[in-house]
């Protein structure tokens, strides 16, 4: 046995495919759950919408879901309402009341508030977790949107009705938990505007990293570790502006001895790096897949405590904890292979399929 | 040779039907369609042959004693996990931890294995584990070995890397590994003393390279041309006098 199985699937020309593929690569891997969690994210799922910010909401009582309107009335443009479709799965119970909006910030309220589009979002995000008692944002990405419950993720995939999506990038994750609690907002992914994270692991640093991640704004919700990992991309990437290369470097840094053997150019940068993001830096066993709308990154940590194993056809890349999880879709892939601790796999799309 | 197929099959059923045929008398038995089901031979005791079309799963063979398995494929991680005795043939390359904590037998991979492969081996007398890996190997080969053979050949891999990662053989304290080319210092935890190989050492590596080879349909002597370093720990008990004031 061994904790929580992740997998990914890219299709770099940006063909959408249903979730029948991620659901049969997930499940191969049933061993690495224990039913207390399981969740996918879709890229691609909502081209009719694709301007408008997809909220997946989780709601413990219809209070909470009068509040989150009254919020989402008062901060945004809301063009639809709606449940997202499940089906009556054996297996799934006590689900909460599952509801999907398309929004757009209030033009007023977004100049008054001086900031741009994507931080509005978050910021509102963070107040809806952290102030509106028994609702959780599940998903608030543009074109994108994440199904996630307590149960075996190929269980809650049936629930979703996932069949019915067409995404041209799925991951997935099958949860085992062993530190914190099994419930629905603790499942995977964890995600902020379209990133998304599933996470095979532990964040040994989660202390240090919950910490430093607050100072910006950011609240942890979600009783679990990997949600900092989440916020400490959506920071990296899109408010400081790093290269992905470099933010990997923040995150997964290379040991002190190994940067003392590097050249004195990479020296100076990483140790800058490891000195200016020293916070970011995250200690302990992972395997990830950061999804967001270009493609996805996966990492492992600096040694390797967790499998990652990446395999490529002819349009589609492929990852996952085990290979035969890649096989059970694609069973002749051209090449097989697994990154090095700390080497990022970084899978973009060439371009977009817009129908 | 009796054949299973095991497509769509969950692994607990795929190995209660190779027992059942074991049972029956069965000695030669051949699993096609294998995608990722675990513990295929896992405790089991020889002698048996089992061969495997597909991609094998976490833990087979893990403490087998006397199966010879051979993969006809690639395999995944924890391979030979404590395994006492027997044989196991990749023909393809295989995950990390390969050869953890084993005790007795012999793994032969053909291309690339992960990280972690022969962590804490041991050998005792003449039972003496042997690991050896025809392509290139991940950081952490032989952490906390403490007997037995690791040897790894370089023949296949990314071109450009190197034939092993860091931390090599970190916290080892028994057993030797033979590697075919260069290792850099700073590649080698710091137990370990490295050296060119003597007569004894190549004695022993045909030894173990006649089998690998035959199995492979590789060249013998071209694969001796090459230049070994032998890695063997400085002491054998290191921290034995940790506790002791």
């Amino acid at each position: 046995m061994s904790g929580c199985a992740i997998s990914g699937i890219l299709n770099r020309k940006g063909h959408r495919f249903d979730g029948s593929d991620i659901i049969k690569s997930i499940a191969l891997m049933h061993e690495r759950s224990n039913g207390m969690g399981g969740g996918f994210a879709a890229y691609g799922i909502y081209p009719r919408h694709k301007d408008e910010y997809a909220f997946h909401m989780f709601y413990d009582d219809l209070e909470a879901k009068e509040d989150v309107e009254y919020f989402l009335n008062r901060h945004f443009s809301v063009s639809a309402s709606e449940e997202i479709p499940t089906r009556k799965t054996k297996n799934i119970t006590n689900a909460p009341i599952i509801w999907r909006y398309f929004v757009k910030p209030d033009i007023q309220k977004l100049r008054t508030s001086e900031l741009n589009t994507d931080e509005y979002v978050v910021r509102c995000v963070m107040r809806i977790n952290d102030e509106i008692q028994g609702a959780f944002v599940v998903s608030s990405g543009k074109n994108m949107g994440v199904f996630k419950g307590v149960g075996y993720p190929e269980d809650i995939g049936e629930f979703y009705r996932l069949d019915e999506y067409k995404a041209y990038l799925w991951t997935a994750h099958g949860r085992f938990p062993t530190n914190t609690p099994g419930w629905w907002g603790g499942a995977h992914p964890f995600t902020l505007l379209d990133w998304s994270i599933v996470h095979n692991g532990e964040i040994s640093s989660y202390g240090a990293n919950q910490r430093y991640i607050e100072m910006f704004g950011y609240k942890c919700t979600m009783m679990t570790d990997t949600e900092v990992i989440t916020y400490l991309f959506d920071l990296l990437l899109r408010k400081h502006k790093l290269p992905l290369e470099i933010a990997v470097k923040a995150l997964a840094a290379p040991l002190w001895d190994e940067i003392e053997k590097m050249d004195d150019k990479e020296q100076k940068l990483l140790k800058a790096v490891r000195l200016i993001y020293g916070n970011a830096l995250l200690n302990g066993p992972f395997s990830i897949i950061l999804g967001h709308k270009n493609g996805f990154l996966a990492l492992n940590d600096r040694i390797k405590l967790r499998p990652l194993v990446v395999a490529e056809d002819q349009e589609r890349i492929f990852v996952a904890s085990e290979e035969s999880a890649i096989r059970e879709i694609c069973p002749q892939p051209d090449t097989v292979w697994t990154p090095r601790g700390g080497e990022p796999v970084i899978a973009l799309m060439e371009g977009g399929d817009e129908e | 040779m009796v054949e299973l197929d095991a497509s769509g099959i969950h692994y607990r059923e795929l190995n209660n039907n190779i027992k059942e045929l074991i049972k029956k008398g069965h000695d030669k038995i051949k699993l096609v369609n294998v995608n990722g089901q675990r513990y295929i031979g896992s405790g089991f005791e020889g002698p048996v042959k089992i061969n495997i079309e597909g991609t094998a799963g976490n833990d087979m063979a893990a403490f087998a004693s006397g199966v010879e398995i051979s993969v006809y494929g690639n395999v995944q991680d924890g391979i030979g996990n404590t395994m006492g005795e027997g044989v196991i043939t990749v023909h393809g390359q295989a995950g990390d931890i390969l050869g953890y904590a084993m005790r007795g037998g012999s793994i032969y991979i053909r291309d690339n294995v992960g990280y972690r492969v022969g962590i804490h081996m041991k050998g005792y007398r003449d039972k003496q584990p042997v690991i050896v890996v025809g392509g290139k190997a991940g950081d952490f080969l032989g952490e906390y070995m403490a007997g037995g053979y690791l040897v790894v050949l370089g023949l296949t891999g990314r071109p450009g890397e190197p034939i092993v990662g860091n931390h090599v053989g970190v916290g080892m304290h028994g057993g030797v590994m033979y590697i075919r080319g260069e290792v850099d210092g700073n590649q080698l935890g710091p137990e370990i003393d490295v050296s060119e190989i003597d007569e004894s050492d190549r004695t022993r590596l045909v030894e173990i390279l006649t089998p690998y080879c035959r199995r492979f349909k590789l060249n013998l002597n071209e694969i001796l041309e090459g230049r070994f370093t032998r890695l063997k720990p400085f002491s054998s008990r290191p921290y034995g006098k940790l506790y002791a004031y």
